[in-house]
């Protein structure tokens, strides 16, 4: 992984003393909160309903032994024990105090860690595929590009104060791992007929009040131009996007009513002024990057491990561990395994201090001391030995942290909701605790099969429900918990906007009402067909006459 | 509100003229957009410098053809979040060429400075004289840069 | 007019705080000063802001509560959550130390 250069460290060692300065000055008075505020935002500093939260960023996901070992510290010695693992691969603490801030940012500098850029109008964390590197079928590891982007994005002096946030997602691959279509700007790398390399250029996704589809600008842009391009396209969206309405303020906005045709005209006319201008890194800069995401030295192996085939036959549990949990790995005799962070009736997303450090020591152990963070809000170890595995899942199950569901109905992404978010119009995680009780039999769970399930507890979509195959909105209907449901949602390469299936329901009737759903979906489907698969196949009628007809 | 101009806090020369007053002779001034262009033939063949504001809504290109008669401009940062002028600064310099005083106007604090700077403005409307006397640490405050900007500089 | 509390969160730490009668900020909604009539909200509201200024605290507002049965209880959800904690970790937050 990339590892910081003087000038790296130096700018998050001088950026922690600027921070510093600047509560200092908040605190002597010297600053009203209304200076303040955007300051400490892009710091990744916010207030929440009890207390500041601090989002630490995580670039493309990607964090090392010793930096996760850092998290335990700050968790055990500024928070209370915990943190809490975001759908943007960031990771949140619930209790900091302003004044230690400084400290902690002191701290996580020391692991080439910061929280720059987390929050506020300015572009926020990369994300980008947690398969990077791992999986087969990638054209290139999208985090080369993605920590291009990074640094050209960390401090930019013209695009600091945008009309509202920016989030820009990276996939190497055809297969999605990283909702590139629901961000502001998601990039797919691919390459040629020539064997070249470029870049789809999606750009006005979002989800949030208005959920869209990013309209594509550019089918490739030769691998060359991409920092010029996204500076064009940042330029137009500084100038032109909405700054009336808070709410309308997002580049989906400036797209959707300037219309996809004129506003790529636009970025077009504005790149073509840059493009062979300074913008791109020195030549030597992006090979350097890519260095840093060589393969690991892995071990020559011929193939598929047997003492992994025959512990899955010698133990059940592992087995069902592997059967969700492991993906294939482009090299031979290796695994991904993922580590889902969605225990039975647990908060979704959410470590303790002590499982995050065993997570750590497996890493260091079994796998390059690399770990991942996904926008599901699991974990992932990106490069195990399928020999391993066995011990590895022996070590999850000892720290709880081996529950066997990902993909399945339980592995439930949540927002924080009202239980800790200040926007929050319901509470999120009781409902998914009360899900993944009702469908924790793990044989029920995979005769549904693959199954989305995503909940946010406001309009602001920080669920991603609008992509769930089910998702759920919590609204206030005269003071009481609602929840609206849509049907159909998905984020990967075939994205789509779910459907609402009708009014919203009242807290105590929802967890019969997702068990409506699904009996409906085995009832009706086809062959193997996901649940997703069936919603488009049948739409939301037979779910909506299922949920709604005895009333 | 002090100047800080090229680090230092200045004596303003220039005075801002609201659209119906009258022009003085020979002072530098500062007009509107609207006003230069309604009174354009007049103001640039005035025997003084002049200067013209733009808003946070208006553009570089708006001014750009006309940059050969003014000695300053002055773009306004109306609260921090509005992050136009950024653009519009940099632009008049890197792309129209312009040599003369690129002002920024607000109460301005100086978290902002260093954006400021790398983008080509050197004057700065400070909110105070304590946040004006912080431009030279505020502008050191972090030495590297990722990007290629105007000025690459941070002294 | 519903009985009402001032709320906001102390700067420093960000926990959240309500204004008790000695003109005090107090973690615990138990010692807040029930407030009744919207003239002498906006005193209190105005008189929070010398606190703001002294950069004790940030964003003071008033909320209603209901204290018929003697005990301090907002009558909203979210009001109900910050007094206490979360909901869900029933070991963090105010309502572990009550």
């Amino acid at each position: 992984m990339y590892l910081y250069d003087t000038i790296d460290q130096l700018l998050v060692d001088q950026r922690v003393e600027q921070f510093r300065d600047q509560v200092r000055r908040r605190m002597a008075g010297a600053l009203s909160e209304d200076e303040f505020k955007p300051l400490r935002l892009m710091n990744g500093l916010y207030l929440q309903l009890h207390a500041y939260m601090l989002r630490v960023a995580i670039p493309y996901g990607t964090l090392s032994s010793d930096q996760m070992r850092k998290l335990v510290h700050i968790a055990e010695v500024y928070d209370k024990g915990y943190g809490h693992f975001t759908t943007r691969q960031n990771i949140q603490f619930n209790w900091p105090k302003l004044e230690q801030t400084p400290d902690i940012l002191a701290e996580l500098a020391a692991v080439q860690m910061h929280a720059l850029q987390t929050s506020g109008s300015c572009i926020r964390n990369v994300t980008a595929d947690q398969y990077a590197g791992a999986a087969a079928g990638e054209v290139a590891d999208p985090r080369i590009v993605a920590e291009a982007i990074r640094q050209w994005s960390t401090l930019h002096p013209e695009f600091t104060f945008l009309p509202r946030k920016f989030k820009i997602a990276v996939t190497g691959s055809a297969r999605d791992r990283a909702a590139v279509r629901v961000h502001d700007i998601g990039i797919v790398i691919k390459r040629n007929d020539q064997g070249e390399i470029g870049y789809e250029i999606i750009v006005g996704g979002g989800l949030g009040r208005t959920p869209m589809i990013g309209v594509k600008l550019r089918e490739f842009l030769p691998e060359r131009y991409l920092l010029s391009y996204l500076e064009a396209v940042l330029r137009v969206y500084n100038q032109a996007g909405r700054r009336d309405n808070k709410y309308k303020a997002r580049i989906k906005i400036l797209v959707h009513e300037t219309g996809g045709e004129a506003f790529t005209s636009l970025v077009e006319a504005e790149w073509e002024q840059i493009r062979d201008s300074a913008v791109e890194l020195p030549v030597g800069e992006y090979a350097r990057i890519a260095e840093f995401f060589a393969p690991p030295p892995f071990e020559i192996l011929s193939g598929d491990d047997g003492d992994y085939a025959r512990d899955r036959l010698m133990d059940r549990d592992f087995a069902n561990w592997a059967r969700t949990n492991v993906a294939s790995h482009k090299q031979p005799g290796y695994a991904i395994a993922n580590i889902t962070l969605k225990p039975e009736g647990g908060i979704p997303g959410d470590a303790t201090s002590e499982q995050m450090d065993a997570v750590a020591t497996l890493a260091e152990q079994f796998s390059f001391s690399e770990i991942r963070v996904t926008h599901e809000q699991n974990l992932v170890l990106p490069y195990v030995r399928q020999a391993d595995l066995y011990a590895v899942w022996q070590t999850l199950k000892r720290n709880g942290l081996a529950t066997p569901n990902l993909g399945l109905i339980s592995d439930i992404i949540a927002c924080p909701g009202m239980d800790y978010c200040g926007l929050a119009t319901a509470r999120s995680i009781p409902l998914a605790q009360d899900i993944s009780k009702r469908f924790a039999d793990l044989e029920q769970q995979h005769h549904i099969g693959e199954l989305k399930l995503k909940i946010s507890g406001c309009i602001n979509a920080c669920g991603h429900h609008h992509v769930g195959h089910i998702g759920i909105l919590g609204v206030d209907k005269r003071g009481e918990e609602f929840y609206q449901i849509t049907l159909g949602g998905s984020a990967d390469e075939a994205p789509s906007i779910g459907k609402i299936v009708g009014p919203a329901v009242a807290y105590d009737k929802v967890v019969d009402a997702i068990e409506t759903l699904t009996d409906t979906y085995l009832a009706i489907r086809a062959g193997d067909e996901r649940f997703v698969d069936t919603v488009r196949r049948a739409g939301v009628d037979p779910f909506k006459e299922a949920l709604y007809a005895d009333h | 509100m002090p100047i800080i101009k090229n680090g230092a806090v200045i004596t303003d020369p220039w005075i801002a003229i609201a659209d119906d007053e009258p022009i003085p002779v020979s002072r530098p001034v500062i007009v509107s957009l609207a006003r230069w262009i309604a009174e354009r033939e007049t103001l640039a063949t005035r025997n003084g410098p002049i200067g013209v504001r733009l808003r946070s809504d208006e553009h570089a290109e708006d001014i750009a053809a006309d940059l050969d008669h003014l000695s300053l401009v002055a773009i306004e940062f109306p609260t921090l979040g509005d992050g136009r002028g950024y653009t519009t600064g940099r632009l008049l310099r890197e792309r129209h060429g312009f040599t003369g005083e690129l002002r920024a106007i607000g109460k301005l604090v100086r978290d902002v400075f260093p954006f400021l700077n790398r983008c080509g403005f050197d004057a700065i409307e400070a909110r105070d004289d304590v946040e004006a006397a912080a431009w030279r640490q505020a502008v050191g405050a972090i030495t590297v840069t990722y990007q290629n900007a105007v000025n690459r500089s941070t002294s | 007019m519903i009985n009402q509390v001032i709320s906001a969160n102390r700067l420093g730490d960000g926990i959240v705080v309500y204004l008790t009668a000695n003109g005090d900020w107090s973690e615990r909604i138990a010692n807040a000063h029930v407030i009744d009539g919207q003239d002498r909200v906006e005193a209190a509201l105005s008189q929070s802001c010398d606190a703001v200024k002294a950069c004790l605290i940030i964003d003071p507002y008033s909320i209603d509560i209901d204290d018929s049965d003697g005990e301090i209880r907002p009558t909203r959800n979210r009001e109900l959550i910050r007094a206490l904690g979360p909901t869900v970790r029933l070991d963090i937050g105010k309502q572990a130390t009550l």
